[in-house]
C-alpha cells in the first residue's frame, strides 16, 4: 500500500500508454467518448472520495459546470491556453467548493447530498437567465492553444486528448496516494465514526470540508475538460440535475475501490448511453435504468469488484476467516 | 506530585433534570481514580464536560495548569487528556491494526504530514507494540464490528491512549463484561497505562474491582460528589453504603441493564 510503484501505479501507467497508442487509431466519435469519459471519470473520482467519506452528492454538476463556464469566460479574456484554461477550471471549483464547504461540512446523508442539489439548481437558474451569458444557448468555446500553438481540424481532438489523458494520469495518481495518506484515511473515520475521530484530535468537520474541496477541484477540472472537447458550454449540459446523476451513476458502476475503475465505469458510461441512444432511440432510458438495477443488484460494489472476484479465484490456498 | 486536573464548582442541567453540581475535583499525577456510582447519577456527563464534548453551564476546568473549558474534544485530546467510552468508538468496519493505525497517524501527523502514506512501515512497527501492549494483536486482523465485547473495549482504549496522554478517562472499561473476565481485562488495561505513565480515571460499577485498583474514589449520587476519599474509608461510607454500594446491589441481584451513552 506504501509502495509508490504499486500496481494501481503500473495499471495506471499502462492504460494511459494505451489509450495514447489508441488516441492515433480511433476514429473521431470514438476518440470523442474516450474525451468525455475523461472529463466525467474526474468528477465521479471527486464523487469517489465523498463515497467512502459515506457521503453522496447529487449537485455536482454546479462544479462540473462552474468549471466549464470559468473556461468558456476564461477564453472571453483572451486566454486560449489549455493548461491555463484548466488550471483556471478547476480552481474556480475549488473556490466555490471552499466556500459552500463551510456549508456543506455541518449536513450528512440525504441533507449533504440534496443541499448539493439546490446550490447546483441555483446556478443552473441564474445561469439559464443571464443574458450575457447566453442564457440557455451557453456560450462557445474556441479550440485551444497549447503553449502557443494551436492545432487545426483533426489534430485539436487528438492533442487535447493526449494532453488531457496525461493529465487525468496525473491526478488519478495524486488521488490514489491521498486515499492511501492519513488524511485519505480520515474518509474512513468520518464515514465510521465521527465521535472518534474528533476524540483522536482532528476534526471531522475540517476532514468532510477538505474532501469536498478536492471533489470540487476534480468537477471543476472535468468541466473544464468538457467545456473544450465539447466547444460549446450551455446550462442543460452542463449544470441541469440529470448531469449530477450522470457522476452517481458512474460512481456506482464503477464501485469506489480503486481510482482506475473510475474511469472504467465512464467508459463503460459513455458506451452504453451512445448505443442504447443509437440504436434504441425509443428506450434508451430504460436500458440505462436497467444496467443500473443490475449493477446495483448484482454487482453492488460497481465494475471493479470483477477483479477482486478474479484475484479470489487466483489464490490456491482459501485464507482463513478474517 | 503534579497537579493534573483541577475542576471547581461544575454545573450541568439538561433542562430540568441537574446532571452535575457543585463538582470539585482534583487529580494529581499517577493517581488513580475510581468513579462509582447508580445509573444517572451524572458520572458520564462529568467525563463529557471535563474532555469538552458538552459545555458546563457553570464552572471551571483547568488541566496542567491551564483552562480547557468550552473547547473542542478535538482541542483537549492534543493537550493529552483522553478518553475511552461505555460504548466502543471504534471504526467498525476496519481491522484492529488498521484502527490502531489511523488513530496513530492522526497522533502524529499535522499539516503536510497528514499526506503521507499512513501504512509508513515505522508506524506499523509502533502499533504492532501498542497491539501488544493491550494484548489485542490476536485479533490484528479482525474486522472491530466482528470483535468480542471485551477486545473491542481494549480496542478503543489502545486507540484513547496512542498519543500516550497524560490522563486517560474510562467510561466503564468492564461494563458488558462477565464477571470472570472483568479482572483479566482490568489487569491488561492498568498494567499498559502505567507502563505509558498515564494517569487513570475509570467509571466503575463493581466494588471489588474499585477497591483492587484505585488509589481514591469518587462516589456520584444524583450528580454531587458526596465522597471523595481512599477506596476502604469511601466504601464504609454511610451515605455511599446507601446510595451507592446499596443500588449496586439491587442492581446485580435484578440484572444489570447496559445503557449506552457516548
Ligand atoms: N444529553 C443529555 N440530554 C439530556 N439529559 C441527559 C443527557 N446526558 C445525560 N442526561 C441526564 O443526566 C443524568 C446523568 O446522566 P449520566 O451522566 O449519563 O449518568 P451516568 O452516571 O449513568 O453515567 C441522567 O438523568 C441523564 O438522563
Ligand atoms: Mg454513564
Amino acid at each position: 500500500m506504501t509502495r509508490f510503484m504499486d500496481k494501481t501505479f503500473w495499471g495506471l501507467t499502462i492504460g494511459l500508454v494505451v489509450i495514447l497508442v489508441a488516441n492515433f487509431l480511433l476514429e473521431d466519435w470514438l476518440r470523442f467518448i474516450g474525451l468525455q469519459s475523461m472529463a466525467r471519470g474526474a468528477v465521479a473520482l471527486g464523487l469517489l472520495i465523498l463515497w467512502r467519506a459515506g457521503l453522496v452528492s447529487f449537485g455536482h454538476a454546479l462544479f462540473f459546470g462552474w468549471g466549464a463556464y470559468a473556461v468558456a469566460l476564461s477564453q472571453k479574456i483572451g486566454i486560449t491556453d489549455a493548461l491555463l484554461g484548466i488550471i483556471i477550471g478547476t480552481i474556480a471549483s475549488g473556490l466555490l467548493a471552499f466556500a459552500l464547504g463551510f456549508l456543506l461540512r455541518r449536513y450528512r446523508a440525504i441533507f449533504f447530498a440534496l443541499l448539493n442539489l439546490a446550490f447546483s439548481m441555483i446556478l443552473y437558474g441564474v445561469l439559464a437567465k443571464l443574458e450575457v451569458l447566453g442564457s440557455t444557448d451557453g456560450i462557445g468555446v474556441k479550440q485551444p492553444s497549447y503553449f502557443g500553438i494551436t492545432p487545426e481540424g483533426a489534430n485539436a481532438h487528438i492533442t487535447l486528448f493526449c494532453f488531457t489523458a496525461i493529465i487525468v494520469y496525473i491526478v488519478a495518481l495524486a488521488v490514489h496516494r491521498y486515499l492511501s495518506s492519513t488524511l485519505g484515511a480520515m474518509t474512513i473515520a468520518v464515514r465510521e465514526n465521527e465521535i472518534r475521530l474528533e476524540y483522536l484530535g482532528y476534526s471531522a468537520e475540517k476532514a468532510i470540508h477538505v474532501k469536498y474541496v478536492f471533489s470540487g477541484l476534480l468537477a471543476g477540472f472535468g468541466g473544464a475538460v468538457m467545456a473544450l472537447a465539447v466547444g460549446h458550454v450551455d446550462p442543460d449540459s452542463m449544470v441541469y440535475w440529470p448531469n449530477s446523476g450522470d457522476f452517481v451513476f458512474i460512481t456506482i458502476l464503477s464501485g469506489t475501490g480503486n481510482v482506475a475503475a473510475t474511469f472504467i465505469g465512464a467508459l463503460a458510461f459513455e458506451l452504453i448511453r451512445t448505443f442504447a441512444f443509437d440504436y434504441a432511440p425509443q428506450i434508451w432510458q430504460l436500458l440505462m435504468g436497467g444496467t443500473l438495477l443490475v449493477i446495483v443488484m448484482f454487482l453492488p460494489n460497481g465494475l471493479w469488484s470483477l477483479t477482486e472476484h478474479l484475484g479470489k479465484r487466483r489464490k490456491s490456498a482459501p485464507s482463513p476467516a478474517e | 506530585m503534579a497537579r493534573v486536573l483541577e475542576v471547581h464548582d461544575l454545573e450541568k442541567s439538561f433542562g430540568g433534570v441537574v446532571a452535575a453540581r457543585d463538582i470539585n475535583v482534583t487529580i494529581d499525577e499517577g493517581e488513580t481514580i475510581g468513579i462509582i456510582g447508580a445509573n444517572g447519577a451524572g458520572k458520564t456527563t462529568f467525563v463529557n464536560m471535563v474532555t469538552g464534548y458538552l459545555r458546563p453551564s457553570a464552572g471551571r476546568i483547568e488541566f496542567m495548569g491551564r483552562s480547557i473549558l468550552g473547547m473542542a474534544p478535538r482541542r483537549i485530546t492534543t493537550l493529552g487528556l483522553c478518553r475511552s467510552f461505555q460504548v466502543p468508538q471504534v471504526f467498525g468496519s476496519e481491522t484492529v491494526f488498521e484502527n490502531v493505525m489511523i488513530a496513530m497517524g492522526i497522533a502524529e501527523s499535522r499539516g503536510p504530514a497528514l499526506l503521507a502514506p499512513l501504512f509508513a512501515p515505522a508506524r506499523a512497527a509502533r502499533a504492532e507494540t501498542h497491539m501488544a501492549r493491550y494484548q489485542i494483536a490476536d485479533y490484528r486482523d479482525v474486522a472491530a464490528d466482528a470483535l468480542p465485547q471485551g477486545v473491542r473495549k481494549l480496542l478503543d482504549i489502545a486507540m484513547a491512549t496512542v498519543r500516550k496522554p497524560k490522563l486517560v478517562m474510562l467510561d466503564e472499561p468492564t461494563s458488558g463484561i462477565s464477571v470472570e473476565e472483568k479482572f483479566g481485562l482490568m489487569d491488561i488495561i492498568m498494567a499498559a497505562l502505567r507502563e505509558e505513565e498515564t494517569t487513570v480515571l475509570f467509571i466503575e460499577h463493581d466494588m471489588e474491582i474499585v477497591e483492587r485498583y484505585v488509589s481514591r474514589v469518587l462516589a456520584f449520587y444524583q450528580g454531587e460528589i458526596i465522597c471523595d476519599a481512599p477506596p476502604a474509608e469511601a466504601l464504609e461510607d454511610p451515605r455511599v453504603k446507601e446510595f451507592v454500594v446499596g443500588q449496586e446491589l439491587h442492581r446485580s441481584t435484578h440484572g444489570a441493564e447496559e445503557t449506552g451513552n457516548a
